[in-house]
């Protein structure tokens, strides 16, 4: 006989543990399957973009740290490229070694996070979770000896850094350099062979190569569909290209990919912070500026491989101390895209993971 | 390193297969009219060798007399890139064909291009608004919005 079923409307979030900030999701369901989804944003609007038009170019980078704040000092990074792009501003050369550094280390931050994250929606609750906060913590305590903050770090400036690393930065990243390989040994055997996180996590929400280009997905999202593009590479910034560093990629695009992918990525950033330590020149930390930055007239797009993907600033000047115009190009949201494909016709349990395996963070959504 | 394709020569090509569908070209980019938008797009993602795959972002900017739309565009395979641009001079009911059909990536960058600064896309399968709620009077990204 048979049952007349009907769908079933069911609102997840905007504070629900899985869905990592204020974000919702409204999942139509036939039983325990999505048959579709749909993204509700908007509770962390701010208004960056509106903001940014009142303010000095310098008083923007404030800004920015709160966008993606996971990785504050990547945001940091590629606003004040884009800046420096505009304006034609050369950067010294011991800053730029600085900004790589630094950046990696942020990198690595954000992606143990996300895999902790990942882990956590999993189902494994707050045991690894904890692991990589133990390390993320190192860096942190790495970033308040150079920037005296602990989330929001507001270092970088435009033509530099705000100041100079302090004696004891470089013994700190030394030591910490040496544990992470222990470190990450013991997360892979944990976690690789693990036959829960196998289970949960292998072929579900696969994201094909092509759908990853057509949705403008980036980051390790995309690389984990199997396309071999990373900003770093192929338009490379500052001064990535003295740098000798792989591009892994993964080749089915599912959740345990995603997973692997940020692994991987981890030990790349750990390669480039090694050869950037031994390379690092003396000298000034910031380029001489006067107070007040007043680009000429025009456009500039700068964008970088932020730990989630392409994050990019569109910057329109009208030669003012303002921008006219600042568009952020957030991977975040556009990230997100592919959600709705990936998840239907996978259960309600799966749409957890397939959704932490994108790894997002409102802040940069919104807005 | 990426290059940038020269909008000159691109926009000759452009101007071969759809005469009379641009407005200027410069290095930089080029500015093709609105009601060209959907044959350029098509053009410049299916032609050997152009193979724009890739929209990085679409934005917008307000200039008072008109809106300006630049839509980055990449080739992965190429790995050179495009700015193109249109101009939208309605400020009452501006309207602009959507390009989702062509790069799914801008679904939720049109929508919010639509709840900021009101430009309709015609064509877009989910348009309303993204940040704001329904009732929202304005388009707060508008230069005469405060």
């Amino acid at each position: 006989m048979a049952v007349r079923t009907e769908p079933f409307v069911l609102n997840m979030g905007p504070v629900h543990p899985s869905t990592h900030g204020v974000f919702r999701m409204r999942v139509t369901l036939d039983g325990e399957v999505v048959v579709d989804i749909e993204p509700i944003f908007g509770y962390l609007h701010r208004g960056i973009e509106k903001l940014a038009e009142q303010r000095t170019y310098t008083g923007i980078i404030p800004l920015t740290d709160r966008l993606d704040y996971i990785s504050s000092m990547s945001n940091n990074f590629a606003y004040c490229l884009a800046v420096e792009k505009l304006a034609g501003i050369k950067v010294p050369e011991r800053a730029e070694y600085i900004r790589v550094i630094i950046a990696e280390l942020q990198r690595v931050a954000a992606l143990l996070i996300a895999v902790g994250a990942f882990l956590n929606d999993c189902g494994a609750f707050f045991t690894p979770f904890l692991y990589m906060f133990r390390e993320r913590e190192r860096i942190v305590d790495l970033f308040e000896m150079v920037s005296g903050q602990r989330l929001t770090y507001n270092y970088m400036r435009v033509g530099g850094v705000s100041q100079d690393l302090p004696d004891e930065f470089m013994p700190a990243l030394r030591k910490f350099m040496n544990m992470m390989p222990r470190f990450m040994a013991e997360y892979d055997r944990l976690l690789v062979q693990n036959e829960i996180l196998i289970a949960r996590a292998k072929g579900v929400g696969i994201l094909t190569g092509e759908q990853a280009i057509n949705c403008s997905a980036s980051g390790p999202v995309l690389r984990a569909s199997g396309v071999k593009w990373d900003i770093r590479k192929a338009d490379p910034y500052s001064i990535y290209d003295r740098f000798d560093f792989a591009i892994p990629t993964q080749t089915t695009g599912d959740c345990y990919d995603r997973y692997r992918q940020r692994v991987e990525e981890t030990r790349q950033s750990l390669h480039i912070i090694r050869q950037a330590m031994e390379q690092i020149p003396s000298g000034p930390v910031r380029a001489e500026l006067p107070q007040l930055i007043r680009p000429p007239a025009g456009e500039a797009y700068a964008h970088i491989e932020a730990p989630k993907g392409e994050l990019g600033f569109y910057l329109v000047s009208d030669n003012s101390i303002a921008p006219y115009r600042c568009h952020i190009r957030p991977p975040s949201l556009i990230n997100l895209t592919a959600l709705r494909d990936m998840v239907r016709g996978w259960k309600i349990a799966d749409l957890i993971i397939i959704f932490g395996s994108i790894d997002i963070t409102v802040g940069e959504i919104d807005r | 390193m990426t290059v940038s394709l020269s909008g000159k020569e691109v926009a000759l090509k452009i101007e071969g297969e759809f005469p009379g569908s641009l407005v200027e070209s410069s290095q930089e980019n080029l500015v093709v009219k609105s009601d060209h938008l959907l044959d350029a797009a098509r053009f410049l993602k299916e032609t050997d060798g152009l193979d724009f795959d890739y929209l990085n972002f679409v934005t917008a900017v307000d200039y008072y007399d008109h809106f300006e739309v630049s839509y980055m565009l990449s080739s992965l395979e190429h790995n050179h890139c495009l700015t193109v641009k249109t101009r939208c001079y309605d400020r009452e009911n501006p309207v602009l064909p959507s390009v989702v059909g062509l790069w799914q990536g801008a679904d939720f960058q049109e929508r919010e291009i639509y709840d900021l600064f009101g430009i309709t896309f015609e064509g877009h399968p989910n348009l309303k608004r993204i940040f704001l709620w329904a009732g929202f009077e304005g388009h707060p990204l508008r230069k005469d919005f405060i």
